[in-house]
């Protein structure tokens, strides 16, 4: 009975798949699924009359992932779509992402919860413009775990030269990816199953582990900040009974850092200090809490709390500050970015106004060149700008924390997402 | 060197937390969509921990097809009474007998669909700004692409292909007049995480949901219970059979599994070693390829 109880035991590896259908990258996923038993016999039943139908020789395994009507006729992915599956060891969410240019918007979605890209590039094409992107999207999202998976080593008859030309091409390039702290390659052919599952016969000169063994294993326990102390306040808890007459619980998400019972904490803005009486996880009181646990905390003075205000340390405090200077990408595909314009920010528990004073420069995401004769950001554009809100905020460098260096911006008259942000 | 290792179920079990308490802080008057099946189980577990010692600050709201199993509206009204919330409940049958909604005729004809008529009544009646749903992107490919923040126009309808985009935790709850949200805290469990979740946290479900001996009989690849509402036609036979059921609806499309499954454990096994998904049980699914996706558009939940 042990083992059945591994998944007490199990962790969780978020990550993100980008590329076009040539790359191969949903034959890749259907593999994954199809050799964990991650497809059932109804999906499977229900793709191959869909294959029929629309005239595929082939199980067309992207049909697994392509659930929309508009996305089946058209024959292509429109949105972020999330897929699920398992092994003993982990639990896998996979933000697949369609790869062309004008779904940036999608990648940098898809890329901004995952601690791992899988970046596809064909043995025989080599690194293209589309790798490059891929590559600096998963670096400006934060993701430190790179895999990069040369598909199609069957059409190359498994000769070790393409592949070591590719590492040399990608490792040029990926000199200049700042986040990415491992990069790994892997040998596949995601048709025949070659390294994807089990390691492959049919490259001995290969010497690594199959990609499913690195999803497994590679490490990502340290990933999240676990050094400055952040726990943006999400809801205050006051329960309007006799028995918890006097509990204030501060409830939300340690985005940051680690807290303990007893240790000192200055809220944010107000500036006072106390001490951390408890943390609750409801009728649990917890030793320590870190990213990304919820937890709720009692404090041992009375002081005023609400929503929006963060508990910090006294010796760790975050940026405190009105102007801002971020990178952001622009999803609206109905409004551009216009400098002066007053947006709602959101960044934490916090919502703000916040004005775009200046727009510095315009990043290419094919040639990574920063541009300062275009300033125009429209859908899927990306560049450095400035920002003044209404209310300080307490952050950090995206780079440092990426929950205390994110937000988004809404438009005021119609709400709709328009922008999502890093903060510099 | 410290390791700071969170297990899944932990980290579901977080975000899902964190979903709940953000859909308390952006809405007014938020309910929480509660059929008495695993799912809406399992959530309203994650609401009480996630505002205890206070009560979850949701209305629990049943839209009822009055097809259902006596044991579901047995072990709802147990509940709600336990977590001290109040519940109200969307009666498919009262949109019928006003004439705002139309029973289906036919031979497989459901009340399924006219839930959605009920449920976006009850949200104007009530005033509910937002609902909170059970719904898993694992459990159908139009889910999969669901967010957990869904917008709704005025109608109630949604637009896949107009969604906004979620980035990090970061949610935008903004809305117009009229309009409301979706939303989704579970939407990144899979069934197994629901399975094993309800193990770790000692859970109670149905009994339905565990081997017992019912009258049941086969209808279009399903094995339906025999019931008042679901009476066997000619050809087809009934007999008394161990089951269980993987996902609790109106029942007449819940069709039953064969199982000797009668514990948390035995379940967890025997879903492990599946090779069809719990809804491949679902005959309101297998409508058409898209029919998940045409409901959803509709104001399905």
């Amino acid at each position: 009975m042990t083992e059945d109880k591994n998944y007490l035991e199990m962790d969780l590896l978020r990550f993100t798949t980008a590329g076009s259908v040539d790359d191969g990258k949903s034959t890749l996923v259907g593999r994954l699924f199809y050799d964990t038993k991650s497809i059932f016999e109804d999906q499977l039943e229900a793709i191959e009359r869909s294959s029929k139908q629309h005239g595929d020789e082939n199980v067309n395994l992207a049909l697994l992932t392509d659930g929309l009507r508009a996305e089946r006729e058209q024959g292509i992915t429109i949105d972020v779509a999330y897929r699920y599956f398992a092994t003993p060891k982990r639990k896998f969410i996979i933000a697949d992402t369609p790869g062309h240019i004008q779904y940036t918007r999608n990648m940098v979605t898809g890329a901004s919860t995952a601690n791992l890209a899988l970046i596809l590039v064909d043995a025989r094409k080599g690194v293209i413009e589309q790798t490059k992107r891929h590559a600096f999207i998963a670096d400006l999202l934060g993701i430190k775990h790179v895999a990069v998976c040369i598909n199609k080593m069957d059409l190359v008859d498994y000769e070790q030269s393409p592949y070591e030309q590719i590492l040399k091409d990608f490792g040029d390039f990926a000199s200049r990816l700042d986040h990415v702290t491992e990069l790994t390659f892997v040998p596949i052919s995601a048709l025949k199953g070659d390294n994807v599952v089990e390691r492959s016969e049919n490259m001995p000169w290969y010497k690594g582990p199959s990609l499913l063994y690195h999803l497994e294993t590679v490490y990502v326990g340290s990933d999240a900040n676990h050094v400055d102390a952040r726990f943006p306040v999400q809801w205050v808890i006051r329960p309007h009974s006799d028995e918890h007459h006097d509990f204030r619980g501060f409830a939300g998400r340690v985005a940051g850092g680690v807290f303990k019972p007893g240790d000192e904490v200055t809220v944010l803005p107000s500036g006072f200090s106390t001490r951390i009486k408890k943390i609750l996880m409801a009728d649990k009181e917890l030793e320590e809490a870190y990213n990304p646990l919820s937890v709720t905390i009692t404090l041992e003075d009375e002081i005023d709390v609400s929503r929006g205000d963060m508990l910090v340390k006294p010796n760790n405090q975050p940026n405190v500050d009105q102007n801002l200077d971020a990178m952001l990408c622009w999803f609206s595909s109905s409004k551009k970015l216009v400098a002066g314009t007053k947006y709602l920010l959101r960044h934490t528990s916090k919502d703000v106004q916040a004005i775009v004073t200046e727009v510095l420069y315009k990043v290419d995401v094919n040639t990574l060149r920063k541009s300062e004769d275009d300033r125009e950001l429209g859908m899927n554009d990306i560049g450095r700008v400035t920002l003044r809100v209404s209310q300080p905020l307490f952050f950090d460098t995206y780079r440092r924390n990426r929950n205390t260096g994110s937000f988004i911006l809404a438009d005021a008259f119609t709400n709709e997402t328009l922008a999502a942000g890093m903060m510099r | 060197m410290r390791t700071y290792n969170v297990t899944h179920l932990n980290q579901l079990e977080s975000e899902s937390i964190y979903v709940l308490r953000e859909t308390a802080a952006q809405f007014e008057r938020p309910c929480l969509l509660f059929s008495g099946g695993k799912d809406s189980i399992v959530m309203a577990h994650l609401a009480a921990k996630a505002f205890a010692p206070a009560k979850a600050p949701f209305n629990f709201l049943h839209v009822d097809t009055g097809h259902n199993f006596p044991e579901t509206i047995e072990f709802r009204d147990r509940f709600v009474k336990k977590l001290g919330v109040q519940l109200v409940v969307g009666s498919v049958q009262d949109s019928i007998e006003r004439g705002t909604a139309q029973e289906e005729t036919g031979p497989d004809a459901s009340r399924n669909g006219l839930q959605s008529v009920t449920l976006l009544e009850s949200i104007e009646r009530e005033g509910f700004d937002a609902c909170l749903g059970g719904g898993r992107r694992d459990e159908e490919k139009a889910r999969a692409k669901e967010r957990f923040f869904s917008h709704r126009d005025a109608f109630g309808q949604w637009d896949p292909k107009n969604q906004r985009p979620e980035l990090w935790n970061l949610f935008n709850g903004r809305m117009g007049p009229g309009e409301n949200f979706r939303i989704f805290p579970l939407s990144n469990w899979t069934e197994m995480d629901i399975w094993q979740y309800a193990r770790l946290e000692e859970i109670d479900l149905p009994s339905l949901y565990f081997a017992h001996e019912r009258e049941v009989f086969e209808r279009n690849g399903s094995l339906l219970a025999v019931s008042e509402f679901v009476v066997p036609r000619d050809g087809e036979n009934p007999s008394k059979e161990t089951v269980r059921f993987r996902t609790i609806g109106d029942a007449t499309c819940t069709g039953a599994v064969r199982s000797k499954a009668s514990s948390l454990d035995e379940v967890i096994q025997e879903v492990a070693a599946s090779r069809v998904t719990e809804r491949g049980s679902r005959s309101d699914d297998r409508r058409s390829e898209a029919a998940m996706e045409d409901r959803k558009k509709q104001g399905y939940f």
